[in-house]
């Protein structure tokens, strides 16, 4: 080996195919972003190296900043209803089909977990048309059990275009949790509940004490998915709202927000570097996120385990 | 044993809750759907004036596939998407399979490093380096090829690859690759003749994981290839409709192409690529 005696070559050809595409597409452009976001542009193209002066625009330079902040307050509540909607959702319909005596259980999380395969694009275009006031067919849908009154054109109103669009997201990929937790589920040795049941336990308890603190590792899997994906959504928003995130950027997130900053907007010309300063502080976010799940997964729900 | 809790009278009347809910639920799932589909079979009045009727002999029309068909690129795109999905799928099987191999095989200097610089990948969403990623791809001359998004998404999909890969590859009987070895068969024999057929099952559960991302991402379309020649087919319905929204018999019929060949193969093939998400399950 040309570097270091101690890897054979059949190793070394085994690995270096990959990973060089891995280094060149994925580690590097992340490392060249944390560093390109100490960089300033000027109009010439020439880069000047600047510490931290894009992130103190970014966060304290009101032009910048409220968007900045608007965008991230957003991500969080379109993060607390993927949690509060989403995963809950999960946790019932993966307890209620991973019982093997229920009939049709493969077949209602074959048909539940369509719509997760679907295009973003799609999903957004289809929810779009169907609660479009013009075509009504969500006003008639609500007046089949008298709410039609309470209809009104969600996706276009500052307060609800958000919950909407968050809502819609939930009715796309409420599969994916439903499979890790019905997997989790299935895990879970029949002995143990076979044995809370001779003891007298109702099954509502015996999910309650005994299977949902042996799945609580997978919950939090859940979780730190949930937010990896949701502070790195732009498909959905984009498609419904475009770059913008109308109305009045009530719906821009994150990766909106990162998109008109890099490529630009209307009148205004993107730039790479303040691009990249928005695309570390989403990688910190995460970075903060996935630190606090291996803290508290190591020090909290590993006692759970058998 | 738990046949009784379902046969039993006292709880017949909660399993037909439990099946109502269940169904309520996959009504929803499948709906929006549905109505997309019956209305892109019908004229603009019928859309329009019952949309959640099925089409009747007065309301039928295939108006909005004949408009799709004559102004766009549908099927150019949707080769696009085939090939940029199958291209990078074949590599990050291959690929990753043979770093999964490498690592759960060999010991070697820095092979935990190399574990952990591949782990994270799967934590770190590979769009956070975009801005890095155009200027690479601008300075290979790629941008607007299927090249280009063929190499990111190999990038994006080996990490989970290698994951699920090397727990699989730790499981294989020692036995077979040591009685190669006293026949002094090749390392890289044994990869490909021995452990890449065993490795059958795990493979394809990376296939699923891997297929739907690309196949469905706009984001990286609309960054490296947003140009008429490598348009993806994602891409390419979200532009289309931009355009023709207003006229929405070509909408209907757009939206419904891009579904139903997602909805004839998970018929087709939902059993796998369930039973390839939920591989961990072991009963």
């Amino acid at each position: 080996m040309s570097w270091h005696p101690k890897i054979p070559l059949h190793v070394f050809v085994f690995l270096v195919p990959g990973v060089l595409i891995y280094t060149i597409f994925s580690a590097w452009p992340l490392i060249d972003t944390l560093l390109l976001s100490l960089y300033e542009q000027d109009d010439s193209g020439a880069r000047h190296f600047v510490g931290l002066a894009n992130y103190n625009i970014l966060l304290f330079d009101n032009e910048w900043s409220n968007g900045f902040w608007n965008a991230m307050w957003n991500n969080l509540k379109f993060f607390v209803i993927h949690m509060l909607v989403q995963n809950p959702i999960s946790l019932l319909i993966a307890a209620l089909v991973s019982n093997r005596m229920l009939k049709g259980a493969n077949t209602y999380r074959t048909l539940i977990f369509f719509p997760t395969l679907l295009s973003v694009v799609i999903v957004g275009f289809i929810w779009q048309l169907i609660l479009n006031p013009l075509w009504g067919v969500s006003e008639t849908l609500l007046g089949y059990i008298g709410l039609d009154d309470y209809f009104d054109a969600w996706l276009g109103m500052e307060p609800t275009a958000l919950i909407t669009i968050a809502l819609i997201s939930v009715w796309q990929f409420v599969g994916i949790p439903l499979m890790l937790i019905y997997t989790a589920l299935l895990g879970i040795p029949d002995e143990l509940s076979d044995a809370a049941y001779v003891d007298g336990a109702s099954p509502r308890r015996i999910f309650w004490k005994i299977k949902l603190p042996l799945i609580l590792p997978t919950l939090g899997l859940v979780s730190i998915l949930t937010f990896i994906g949701n502070f790195n959504a732009f498909d959905l928003i984009y498609s419904i709202k475009g770059g913008l995130a109308g109305p009045n950027f009530s719906t821009d997130i994150l990766g909106t927000f990162f998109y008109r900053t890099f490529f630009g907007f209307q009148s205004s010309l993107g730039s790479p570097t303040m691009g990249a300063t928005v695309a570390a502080m989403m990688f910190f976010v995460i970075l903060v996120a996935v630190m606090i799940y291996f803290y508290l997964v190591q020090r909290k729900l590993q006692r759970y385990q058998l | 044993m738990f046949s009784s809790l379902f046969n039993s009278s006292k709880n017949r009347g909660n399993s037909a809750f439990i099946h109502l809910f269940l169904l309520a639920y996959t009504l929803l799932a499948l709906f929006p759907v549905f109505l997309i589909i019956i209305n892109a079979f019908k004229t603009r009045k019928g859309i329009f004036n019952d949309p959640l009727a099925l089409p009747t002999s007065a309301t039928f029309s295939t108006k909005g596939f004949e408009k799709v068909m004559a102004n766009s690129d549908f099927f150019h795109y949707f080769s696009n998407s085939l090939i940029i999905t199958l291209g990078a799928l074949f590599f990050i099987l291959l690929l990753g399979a043979m770093i999964a191999w490498a690592l759960s095989e060999y010991k070697f200097f820095g092979s935990s490093f190399m574990r952990f610089f591949m782990a994270i990948g799967i934590i770190v969403p590979i769009r956070l380096g975009s801005v890095s990623i155009l200027e690479t791809i601008v300075s290979l001359d790629l941008v607007n090829t299927k090249t280009a998004l063929i190499l990111v998404y190999i990038a994006q999909g080996l990490p989970m690859a290698v994951f699920i890969l090397s727990e699989f590859m730790a499981q294989i009987p020692k036995e077979l690759k040591e009685a190669a070895r006293c026949d002094d068969v090749s390392e890289y024999k044994i990869f490909f003749q021995i452990i890449l057929p065993l490795t059958r099952p795990a493979i394809a559960t990376v296939a699923v994981f891997s297929i739907i991302p690309i196949w469905n991402d706009l984001w990286f379309p609309l960054i490296l290839a947003p140009g008429e020649e490598a348009r993806t087919v994602t891409l390419g319905v979200q532009q289309f409709i931009g355009q023709y929204v207003t006229d929405w018999n070509s909408v209907l019929a757009s939206l419904t192409l891009a579904v139903v060949p997602v909805l004839i193969l998970y018929m087709i093939f939902s059993k796998h690529i369930i039973r390839g998400l939920t591989a961990g399950a072991v009963k």
